[in-house]
């Protein structure tokens, strides 16, 4: 297929997948925001403008940051590269260009989902309760993915899209991880406290991984298993080495389709490799926001050569 | 006051080919219609058919109006049409030929050389080639408007890239989901065959260093484009890809398309971009859009491209003037089709008698589309026609001018219930190894009352066209 | 007289770039007093794309270089025997109308000091004798001088600054003789420099215009020499302006800067 439209069809997952994470983070800022701050340190919505990559965009705009204010700027704005109204736009931008490579129901669950974002956007902030809109943003996103999954073609367009999601949700775990252990709680004296285990129990619940995690574990929230559900256990739908799987999967799919054997394959294969061999124990011992750091560089990379070898349009 | 032919009655009794719909258009309550109405706009904005203006910002994602009530020539007539477009088409074919190579109608002086050799249109830069099976315009588009029975005028040519045929083929589609029995009481000739013999078409004018079935894509200039769903529906109705410039690039003779699997080598390109911006080492050096080196490679028989370079020169509207000059010169016949009377503002008498009479005349840029930039004299008011007197007089050259015609109208859906309303046509024909023309067009309508401008981009809206099998 | 040419342009990218597409109208012109002896154009680890002779009878070839690549050297290197037509070119077979080259363009607009030229011709009936006094009045109203201008000076900024280099000379022949009624094209060559001219730092890859003489046909007018053609020149190709008549045409794709470098010999071989 055409290297664009591949590319095309690569970031209308990638979109789709970072409005979720979008609406998933505002929904912890905005669980953890109900606890009384009354805790000495800094705010902990600016917590999640760090850990949102969106700090500097935000101050440009407002000075302290206001729930209000963040909502906004997290969701609505067009100005900010990452707010789930972008995110949506861009997607179905996306879906526009390749119209013919997507079905009618894919398009039809992209279209409506832009459509009635216009028309929320419309209404005044204070009738729309947070909740209503990552609700909204969820149901979308999966509504979208359901279609995908029930009606495309199991084509290279299928795999193409399939590596967006996966790579975007790998990133996205690692940081979501991350944004709890360094950014909401930067001192060491708080970890297995009583706030410690209340954050980690939020961030579960963005994750709407919850109730999975306890039929999993059981007992009580700790951040070692936590780091092994989200990192290394190959039954939770977002955990690194489930989207490593799913990384070689698609690739394993492409290479039987085109019958040669790529660069990005043997990284991936790496990848997980590498994370099958771990152990929890060894991810606490590395310091898992170096751990988390180390990973978001390698699926950036890895990123960097499916595009070399895909969607760049220079493959020989 | 002017008189206007009516298609459905004439002389207060309903002409045979609209029988059938008198009973439909009486079976229809206000109710049912406006919520048919609304069925087929939710169909419309659902396919995703959208509509931007040129220049008009707004919202990027509107609709062309659509109007349910549909337009119906019967078979004897669109036989007669056909028979006039596909002569037409074949003439300026013809013309394009000879005056990119000897230029024998100008030796002949039935058409004089600085209209055509100093024409901005013109190409230099194909001089002297002849494109594979001799054809540059490979989809004419013919605008037709009709004042009586059997009076019909060609308005305007296009053998650039006529757009609107998404439309022809939708309009149809929706009209049939929502009013089948329509279609089982009426017999009507089926458009659905355009795409295919659209791809067929390209196939056949393959270049010469082709010796397979032939690659051909849909060369777009981007999705910001007005025109982008019809390109998008048009490659995905012929099974091709559609490609931007960026997606293709010249190696060596060939010119190849950047795939996941690697380069695969493009035999024809039915561009929907204008000339100046298909290479930049060749036209505009400032062109983003256009493939560097495409044109060496055309010209050596490595690639198609549709319609030719250089096609433009055939449709500009003071070349227009010699279309019958050309049919009696090139094919030997007498025009079947009627060319509107047209004065060159270049001709000092003409230009006098333009500016004379100005209130009763519609003037036209020579290189203006879209309906743009023109004065409807018995439409304007004294200070708009006093501030187009000024333009012509400044640049008479640039300006042509031709009576207002009694456009005919049909029945349109209007808010107090039906009303007539001015239309006119425009068919496309396809030629490449074959002169092909599916039964149909596109229908423009204008909505508003009394307006005799049907472009989309001045308010007008569009029509299922219907022609009647014997 | 035999001239060699020995014609080099290398071009440099700081970063490579994905590739390189170009069009050559490198080749001699087909016509009296011009026989090529021998000729070659390299191109570095390039492609020959397509090749054809167009309307104006010009051999243009394509050339494509697959990237990466940060280094490409075009060469051209031949000998070509001339003899001196006065400036007229015969047995040159094109098909090109003439009234295409009253087209202006951007580099040869016609303004009013260029109008004013222009209508010291007016009625003349005298084509040829016209078209020498243009040439002439062009040669004094600008200076050559090397380094006034630029290669997108226009004719109209160089009959202002009364500076400019062949180029401009050339582009302000065409915007007087075409304003003047003359169907008039750009020329690109080479140019025999020896003596003086050398002293004057003019250049051996060289530019004249061609204006249409009824009866006679082309006619070649060297403004920056104050002369016609003769066997020091060999012609190109032409175009309606130094653009449309470049010798290399070519573009890159990538991000690279790009830096150029050309050399041009052109010398009288000994007999």
């Amino acid at each position: 297929m055409l290297s664009r439209t591949a590319d095309n069809l690569y970031w209308i997952a990638r979109y789709m997948e970072r409005a979720e994470t979008m609406a998933r983070l505002l929904e912890v800022g905005s669980r953890i925001s109900l606890l009384p701050t009354a805790h000495g340190y800094r705010n902990e919505w600016d917590s999640l403008l760090q850990a949102s990559g969106t700090a500097f965009g935000f101050h440009q705009k407002y000075a302290e940051a206001e729930q209000c204010d963040i909502e906004s700027y997290l969701f609505f704005d067009l100005d900010n590269p990452s707010s789930v109204a972008t995110c949506i736009s861009r997607a179905r931008e996306n879906a526009r260009i390749v119209r013919t490579a997507l079905t009618a129901q894919v398009w039809d669950a992209l279209n409506t989902a832009f459509q009635e974002l216009r028309v929320l956007a419309k209404q005044p902030r204070h009738q729309l309760e947070l909740s209503r809109l990552t609700d909204w943003t969820m149901r979308h996103a999966a509504m979208v993915r359901g279609a995908i999954d029930a009606t495309l073609l199991r084509n290279d367009g299928w795999d193409f899209l399939n590596l967006g999601y996966y790579l975007e949700r790998s990133d996205n775990t690692a940081r979501l991880m991350d944004v709890k252990y360094y950014v909401l709680l930067p001192r060491v004296e708080f970890v297995g406290s009583g706030l410690d285990n209340y954050q980690w129990t939020t961030l579960l619940r963005a994750m709407s991984a919850h109730r999975a995690f306890h039929w999993a574990y059981g007992g009580e929230v700790t951040a070692r298993k936590i780091a092994d559900f989200l990192i290394l256990n190959r039954q939770c739908p977002r955990s690194l080495i489930t989207c490593a799987e799913g990384i070689t999967s698609h690739l394993a799919r492409l290479e039987r389709n085109y019958g040669k054997n790529t660069r990005a394959q043997e990284m991936a294969l790496a990848l997980e490799a590498g994370l099958a061999a771990l152990s929890v124990e060894e991810i606490i011992e590395e310091g898992l926001h170096e751990f988390l750091t180390r990973f978001i560089g390698d699926i950036a990379s890895l990123g960097g050569v499916v595009f070399e070898t895909y969607l760049s349009g220079d493959v020989r | 006051m002017t008189t206007y032919f009516n298609e459905m009655y004439d002389s207060g009794k309903v002409r045979p080919p609209y029988a059938r719909l008198e009973d439909w258009t009486r079976s229809m309550p206000a109710e049912l219609r406006e919520m048919k109405q609304a069925e087929a706009e939710a169909l419309f904005r659902r396919i995703g058919i959208t509509f931007a203006v040129y220049g008009e910002g707004g919202d990027p994602d509107r609709l062309i109006p659509f109007d349910m009530f549909p337009r119906v020539f019967t078979s004897g007539e669109w036989a007669r049409l056909e028979r006039g477009i596909k002569q037409r088409a074949r003439a300026l074919n013809a013309f394009l030929v000879d005056v990119y190579g000897r230029g024998e109608i100008v030796r002949a002086g039935r058409i004089p050389g600085r209209l055509v050799y100093r024409n901005a249109a013109y190409e230099k830069a194909v001089v002297g080639f002849v494109p594979s099976k001799g054809v540059y315009s490979h989809v004419v588009g013919i605008d037709l408007v009709r004042t009586g029975a059997d009076e019909f005028f060609v308005l305007e040519d296009n053998c650039r890239t006529p757009s609107g045929v998404s439309y022809m083929l939708e309009n149809r589609e929706i009209m049939m989901r929502m009013f089948p029995d329509l279609f089982r009481g009426n017999r009507i000739e089926p458009v659905d065959s355009y795409p295919e013999k659209l791809r067929r078409t390209l196939a056949s004018v393959a270049p010469t260093k082709c010796e397979r079935d032939p690659t051909i894509v849909i060369l777009t200039p981007g999705h910001f484009n007005s025109a982008y769903y019809e390109h998008s529906f048009l490659a995905d109705l012929m099974g091709v890809e559609l490609v931007e410039g960026a997606d293709l690039f010249v190696e060596g003779e060939y010119v190849f398309m950047r795939t996941t699997e690697g380069p695969k080598r493009v035999d024809v390109i039915y561009r929907r971009v204008d000339d100046d911006y298909i290479d930049p080492l060749c036209f505009r050096p400032d062109s983003m859009l256009g493939i560097p080196g495409l044109m060496d490679v055309y010209r050596s028989g490595g690639v198609s491209i549709c319609s030719a370079p250089g096609a433009g020169v055939a449709d500009d509207k003071a070349v227009y003037t010699y279309v019958p000059e050309m049919i009696r010169f090139y094919l030997g016949e007498e025009p079947l089709l009627k060319n509107v009377p047209t004065w060159q503002c270049s001709k000092t008498d003409d230009c006098k008698y333009v500016l004379e009479n100005l209130h009763e005349l519609v003037v036209k840029e020579v290189h203006g589309s879209g309906g743009y930039g023109m004065l409807v004299g018995p439409k304007s008011t004294k200070a708009e026609i006093e501030a187009y007197r000024a333009r012509v007089e400044a640049d008479p050259g640039n300006y042509i001018a031709q009576p207002t015609l009694a456009l005919s109208t049909t029945p349109t859906f209007v808010d107090e219930g039906i009303a007539p309303r001015h239309v006119d046509l425009r068919p496309y024909c396809l030629v490449g190894e074959r002169v092909e023309l599916v039964p149909g067009g596109l229908t423009r309508v204008a909505l508003t009352e009394g307006s005799l401008v049907v472009n989309s981009s001045q308010g007008g809206g569009v029509k299922d066209t219907w022609v009647l099998a014997e | 007289m035999i001239l060699t040419v020995d014609h080099v342009t290398l071009y440099r990218y700081d970063r490579p770039v994905r590739g390189l597409v170009q069009s050559h109208r490198l080749m001699p012109s087909t016509c009296t007093g011009q026989r090529v002896l021998n000729w070659a154009v390299t191109v570095t680890d390039g492609l020959a794309g397509g090749a054809f002779r167009d309307g104006a009878g010009d051999w243009i070839q394509g050339w494509s270089v697959p990237g990466p690549v940060s280094e490409v050297a075009v060469t051209v290197r031949g000998t070509v025997e001339t003899t001196d037509q006065a400036g007229v070119l015969r047995g040159h077979r094109e098909l090109t109308p003439p009234d295409c080259y009253l087209q202006s363009t951007p580099s040869t607009r016609s303004d009013l000091a260029l109008a004013e030229l222009a209508a010291t011709v007016a009625g003349h009936d005298d084509v040829l004798d016209a078209a020498h006094r243009l040439s002439g009045l062009v040669s004094e109203a600008i200076v050559y001088t090397p380094g006034a201008t630029a290669a997108t000076t226009t004719a109209s900024e160089a009959l202002a600054l009364g500076k400019g280099v062949c180029q401009d000379h050339s582009h302000a022949l065409l915007a007087v003789a075409r304003q003047a009624g003359l169907p008039a094209r750009y020329v690109s060559g080479y140019l025999l420099v020896e003596g003086d001219g050398a002293a004057e730092g003019q250049e051996a890859a060289h530019a004249w215009a061609e204006i249409w003489v009824r009866g006679l046909g082309w006619v070649g007018f060297d403004p920056a020499n104050r002369c016609c053609p003769d066997d020091r020149y060999i012609r190109l190709g032409s175009g309606l302006d130094a653009q449309d008549a470049a010798p290399i045409r070519g573009t890159a794709r990538g991000t690279g800067f790009e830096k150029l470098d050309v050399t041009v010999a052109v010398q009288a071989v000994q007999q």
